[in-house]
């Protein structure tokens, strides 16, 4: 009789543990996000997941860390294939829409409006798209940063705030002279940094109705310019000319090496500069140059999306408005040292944790570049596919630098290629 | 040991007993083989029928049933050309500037590595001191990844490399090596004929090791020079085997990708641009990623390679028929 009661109770031991097991799995939720960090942005953002994760037993939000590329290249393919994360930080706000979770029906809606307002559209299919999709995580603006120390031995003038791209060239020519430094300028190899500064010699992009058409006079004024100082060395020959494809490549390595003058860049380098140049130099931003059409930067930067291929659309869209929330958004602004593209976060201020001085300075000087940049950017920035027009840029643009092709035919070719994208693009 | 092997094979004696008593004889080895077939169909023989459909049509959409059939549009484009020998002139530009690179790359590197690979297996057939730690020192590249190849190169060559700072050290004037659409494309040859040439060079030397010893006795026995015996015994009885390494080495110079992807990542511009990088690009790092196109350059990469396969089967088959 005992040996029964036993075996009953084992019995029911077993049961009772299995259904506990089973339960705890039924409620175990895994989501994936896919980050890349241009300094500690996955690293903050698994800080505040921790914070997630334990107001939410029984959630785990696993953080895969990639190279920028693989945000580039490697998760549209995924999505088109249907293996993607469950959510990511992606730069191609509006080209990988067809794939974006509408947020709304799962978070405040009129907490987003109110809060990220005009960034909510560069991630929309349209003007008549009213869903909420992304949380824009980054505001970027491209701009300049130059070596003072440099201007200071040189005992050049360090040009005005209206200086022209001429000003600049001339002046960074005189500073690398006289202090035998390799390169006065150089421009991050990428469709979207130069952009801006063929918009501010009056690239107008689209046309009258609207129509995105890349290449007109001003856009081709630019890159004569641009190519003609890739041959006479007053840019850094090796960054656009150095590489093939579309791949993307940047100067950083150099300025902080002081082997620069002037880095046209972005806002989103501060963080690097301020931990990698150290006390070697001293830096500022001196934001974009000027030409007939303004003095224009391009705004752009990173945002958190949940794509519909999830499993978990509510715990996903939970995430994303917990990173949203106002005082995580604070800290990540804070910590990562960006711009903050929530108006209210914007509005109080961010206290840049640990920011030296310099870096302080600098992120005011992004700050105050923003007023500056022109409609046709912010247009730009939200065009559907400006990354397959950023591609056909780089690819024709390095092509007239090395001679294969001259600034009329890479042009000529540039037409070509944004009527084929635009026809294939669905 | 041989007991443990009879119970083993007199224990599934039974089971095949029985197959080829209820399916017959052939039957059962199309069983055994089904495995092997159906692990080659799903990742062999589906993804060419794929990559063909693909090739007949449009959009950049990935799943085949979002695409459009364009029938032969994407060859038409390829193909669309006033001037094959002027990149420029054709539809798809950077499409026929891979072909160009590629064609050059090939002769180049193939004469070049056969070539090399001879005069390496000759020296290292010979009776020299250290011959074995030769032969591994020719052989170690072939071990390396491409990627390690590439990146040791590219630290050699750049602007800051080893070689400038050489040059510098010496009063010479540093050069960018890699940003001159030229020298890149020579360091492109040079560092792939250096990453593969000791494979070659082991099928010659075996190849060189198989000539019976007595010819060269008997030659030796007539006065022979050695350039004649070079021309007359040595070079007409390893043709066989040059034969097979000039067609591997072909096939494998035209799938070449990444090494000189890793290298230049085809640049300056599209100077070292091989057809492999140019089907990549355009499928996968091009916005919008333009399936169809990657396809159909594949596809005619695909032809071009199955030429060369053929020839190198049917060399082969006469070399066994002899």
């Amino acid at each position: 009789m005992s040996i029964k009661m036993n075996l009953i109770k084992l019995a029911a031991g077993t049961a009772t543990l299995g259904a506990a097991m089973g339960m705890s799995a039924a409620f175990a939720q895994e989501i994936k996000y896919m980050c890349s960090s241009d300094g500690t942005e996955c690293e903050v953002a698994r800080e505040i997941f921790d914070r997630f994760e334990a107001e939410n037993p029984g959630v785990t939000i696993k953080i895969d860390e990639v190279p920028y590329k693989a945000i580039l290249e490697s998760l549209p393919v995924q999505l088109a294939g249907g293996t993607g994360p469950d959510f990511a930080k992606v730069t191609d706000l509006g080209g990988l829409n067809k794939y974006y979770l509408d947020l709304t029906p799962y978070v405040d809606a009129a907490y987003w409006e109110d809060s990220f307002g005009g960034t909510l559209d560069w991630y929309r299919k349209g003007p008549d798209d009213k869903g909420i999709y992304g949380m824009h995580s980054q505001l970027t603006i491209t701009g300049a940063y130059i070596n003072t120390t440099l201007f200071e031995q040189a005992g050049v003038a360090i040009p005005g705030p209206d200086a022209t791209w001429d000003d600049w060239a001339e002046a960074t020519r005189a500073v690398a002279k006289a202090t035998e430094t390799k390169f006065p300028m150089a421009m991050d190899r990428s469709g979207h940094r130069i952009a801006g500064p063929a918009i501010s010699y009056g690239a107008k992009l689209f046309d009258a109705d609207g129509n995105f058409i890349l290449v007109d006079d001003g856009f081709t004024g630019y890159v004569q310019k641009f190519v003609d100082w890739n041959n006479d060395g007053t840019m850094a020959r090796d960054v656009w000319a150095g590489i093939g494809g579309t791949s993307y490549q940047d100067a950083s390595k150099e300025f902080i090496n002081g082997q620069l003058v002037y880095y046209y860049s972005g806002s989103w380098n501060v963080e690097k500069l301020e931990d990698q140049v150290g006390d070697a130099f001293d830096w500022e931003v001196v934001g974009s140059p000027c030409g007939a059409g303004g003095c224009s930067g391009m705004p752009g930067g990173a945002g958190v999306v949940g794509f519909a291929s999830t499993q978990h659309p509510e715990l996903v869209a939970k995430a994303i408005d917990y990173l949203a929330r106002e005082d995580n958004y604070t800290e990540m602004t804070a910590k990562t040292q960006n711009i903050p593209a929530h108006l209210g976060v914007a509005a109080k201020g961010v206290d840049y944790v640990g920011a030296t001085p310099i870096a302080g300075k600098a992120i005011n000087a992004w700050g105050q570049q923003v007023g500056k940049i022109s409609p046709v950017a912010f247009a730009y920035q939200g065009y559907k596919h400006n990354r397959a027009m950023f591609n056909i840029t780089v690819q024709r643009v390095t092509q007239a630098i090395v001679g294969e092709l001259t600034v009329e035919q890479a042009m000529d070719r540039a037409k070509l290629d944004v009527a084929k994208a635009l026809a294939e693009a669905q | 040991m041989l007991n443990v092997i009879s119970i083993f094979m007199r224990f599934i004696e039974v089971p095949m007993k029985f197959l080829q008593d209820k399916l017959g004889l052939k039957t059962p080895a199309w069983l055994f083989l089904a495995p092997n077939l159906v692990l080659f169909a799903l990742f062999a023989f589906l993804p060419v029928i794929l990559n063909i459909v693909y090739s007949l049509t449009g959009t950049d959409q990935i799943l085949l049933s979002d695409r459009t059939f364009v029938g032969g549009e994407n060859f038409s484009v390829l193909a669309r050309c006033d001037n094959y020998l002027d990149p420029n002139s054709c539809s798809e530009d950077l499409f026929w500037r891979a072909v160009h690179n590629t064609v050059i790359f090939v002769v180049l590197q193939v004469g070049l590595m056969v070539g090399f690979s001879l005069l390496t297996a000759l020296v290292l057939n010979r009776e020299i001191k250290a011959r074995g730690f030769f032969r591994a020192v020719f052989f170690f590249p072939v071990l390396l990844s491409p990627v390690v190849v590439a990146l040791i190169w590219k630290w050699i060559l750049q602007r800051e490399g080893v070689l400038n700072a050489w040059m510098e050290g010496v009063g010479l004037e540093s050069f960018n090596w890699l940003l001159d659409a030229s020298w890149a494309f020579g360091w492109t040859v040079f560092l792939s004929i250096w990453a593969h040439m000791g494979f070659y060079t082991l099928i010659l030397l075996a190849g060189l090791q198989a000539i019976p010893r007595d010819v060269y006795e008997a030659a030796m026995m007539d006065r022979a020079s050695p350039w004649r015996v070079f021309r007359r015994i040595t070079l007409p009885l390893l043709m066989p085997t040059m034969l097979v390494v000039l067609v591997l080495a072909l096939i494998k110079g035209v799938q070449t990708f990444d090494e000189v992807f890793a290298f230049t990542g085809g640049g300056p511009g599209s100077a070292t641009t091989l057809i492999i990088q140019y089907i990549y690009e355009t499928g996968f790092a091009a916005t919008p990623r333009l399936f169809g196109l990657a396809s159909a350059a594949s596809v005619m990469l695909a032809l071009i390679l199955v030429v060369l396969t053929v020839v190198q089967l049917w060399i082969n088959r006469r070399n066994v028929n002899g």
